[in-house]
């Protein structure tokens, strides 16, 4: 049988399997929102941020798994209110957003701990939420995404505002653009961002999901917009390729997804150094 | 009509009294140059007047309080050092920030137009599709002034807007202004360490932390209120008064 024949026929029995269809529906609305942060994630130089959010969540998900409940809705205000914490911090002191971040970094890590160590019968569903699972995306994770897209319709407006406030701060100020709730708000969406995407690809990951496909594209863009339309789509075509791979090859699918990511950047990296410029 | 009163105006930060008890009325119409020594406060003045610093006093704005002023009233310049270079960006993209107040996604017939004319306008139309990041310091200034210029403005606030421009960029800034101002009627607040355009200016501040002297070249620009605000007179009076250009 060729090979081609083979791939061709694992990936439309793939596409039959409920899980798997779960998996890719719920990849494919993350990584549009991710796309969608992930310029400003790149241009802000917040990619800490998605760090210290990323183990923000896993201490909500160990909570979570302590109290026996559903670890994602307690990752889930858990990762917000970390993420206006450290924005309170920023904007009200003088201390510097990557000093506050490795304060809740460190905090979520050893809050994270403790409550792991209290719910030892449940390490295995632990590993699931660290590496990310094809298996785990259930029904109600799907309509929590959906949600949140919904949700995130709104901010479509507010590109034109973030993106001035990120190119130069002052300049949008003196404009009354509201900066300072523009910065709660990009925030509170990266949290929530990454929390829903912790299930396909795993809380060590997951800050790779908003800064991988942004920082491809920035090596290839002249203009902000263009920025934005190509996170978009590497996002998407990396997820889609990652889960993929992780049905064919039996890999975690965080890892797969990465691994694409980092593959679409390593050829916008070749394409930039060969070809000297953008 | 004043363009610009200031009344007992202080503003801190933390520990730090960046300007205290400043007053002042800028007529209509007046270029006014600013001078003084680095730390004296003068470009936290400009972003005390566009509402961008926490203040104590009184600011109005042809009028108006600051916060019933119109944002496309002003026109401002920041010191270009503050610009991150690895924004992807192209020239005509800033310019048309003055006209939309956001970052354009994509730029309308309509702004793209008005912001090569803008460019123009500076003799800078040949940068408009340029990435911002590869243009030098004195290109990068004529596509902020043509930012500032789109709008149209009342009140041009420029901060150290010859920094890194060579002679004959300078030279063209000010006619540039000069021909606007004309044309607009517009009032001029420029930071600036260059003598020769504080003589040119209708009015000179001097100031350190408070106002040392303000008026006309001539009653601004004496060798008391440059002791006064540079501490000690050194080279200033050569500098703002009289003799050579160091």
């Amino acid at each position: 049988m060729p090979t081609s024949f083979t791939w061709e026929v694992a990936v439309l029995e793939a596409l039959t399997y409920p899980f798997f269809q779960r998996a890719l529906v719920a990849g494919v609305l993350v990584s549009l929102l991710a796309g969608l942060l992930a310029p400003f994630v790149v241009q802000r130089r917040l990619s800490f941020l998605g760090d210290g959010l990323a183990h923000a969540a896993f201490a909500g998900v160990a909570l979570g798994l302590f109290l026996r409940g559903e670890p994602l809705w307690f990752a889930l205000p858990f990762t917000f209110l970390v993420a206006m914490a450290i924005t309170f911090v920023k904007e009200r002191t003088e201390l510097s957003e990557d000093t506050a971040i490795g304060v809740f970094f460190a905090l979520s890590v050893a809050l994270g701990a403790v409550f792991l160590s209290k719910a030892k019968g449940y390490v295995g569903d632990a590993m699931g939420y660290l590496f990310g699972s094809l298996l785990a995306v259930g029904p109600s994770d799907l309509v929590a995404i959906g949600l949140l897209l919904l949700l995130a319709l709104s901010l479509l407006p507010l590109w034109g505002p973030l993106a001035y406030a990120t190119f130069d701060r002052e300049l949008a100020l003196a404009d009354r653009v509201p900066v300072v709730r523009h910065d709660y708000l990009l925030s509170g969406f990266i949290a929530v961002s990454l929390v829903l995407a912790v299930k396909v690809v795993g809380i060590i990951l997951v800050a790779a999901f908003l800064v991988i496909p942004g920082a491809a594209a920035r090596l290839l863009s002249r203009t902000f917009s263009g920025l934005t339309l190509l996170s978009l789509g590497l996002s998407l075509l990396s997820t889609l390729l990652g889960l993929m791979a992780s049905f064919l090859l039996d890999w975690p699918s965080g890892a797969s997804v990465v691994l694409v990511q980092a593959l679409f950047f390593g050829l916008a990296l070749a394409k930039t150094a060969f070809s000297g410029g953008k | 009509m004043w363009a610009l009163e200031v009344q007992d105006l202080a503003v801190r930060f933390g520990e730090f009294q960046a300007l205290e008890g400043v007053s002042l009325r800028v007529p209509e119409g007046a270029f006014v140059a600013i001078v003084g020594p680095n730390g004296a406060g003068k470009s936290t003045l400009l972003k005390a007047v566009l509402g961008l610093v926490p203040f104590r006093g009184e600011v109005r704005v042809f009028g108006r309080p600051l916060g019933e002023a119109d944002p496309m009233w002003f026109g401002y310049v920041p010191q270009i050092k503050t610009f991150d270079r690895t924004f992807p960006a192209l020239a005509v993209e800033l310019v048309a920030t003055g006209l939309m107040r956001r970052w354009p996604f994509r730029l309308s017939r309509e702004a793209r137009e008005k912001a090569l004319a803008a460019l123009e306008r500076v003799g800078a139309l040949a940068l408009a599709d340029r990435p911002l990041g590869r243009l030098s310091g004195g290109q990068l200034q004529r596509v902020y002034l043509a930012r500032a210029l789109i709008r149209r403005p009342r009140l041009l606030l420029l901060d150290e807007p010859a920094t890194g421009v060579d002679r004959v960029g300078e030279v063209d800034l000010y006619r540039y202004l000069e021909a606007y101002q004309e044309e607009a009627g517009a009032t001029v607040l420029m930071i600036t360490h260059d003598w020769e355009a504080a003589h040119h200016a209708s009015h000179v501040l001097v100031m350190n932390r408070k106002v040392v002297g303000f008026g006309p070249p001539e009653r601004a620009l004496t060798e008391e209120c440059l002791r006064q605000a540079f501490g000690h007179l050194g080279h200033a009076h050569e500098l703002y008064v009289g003799g050579s250009r160091a």
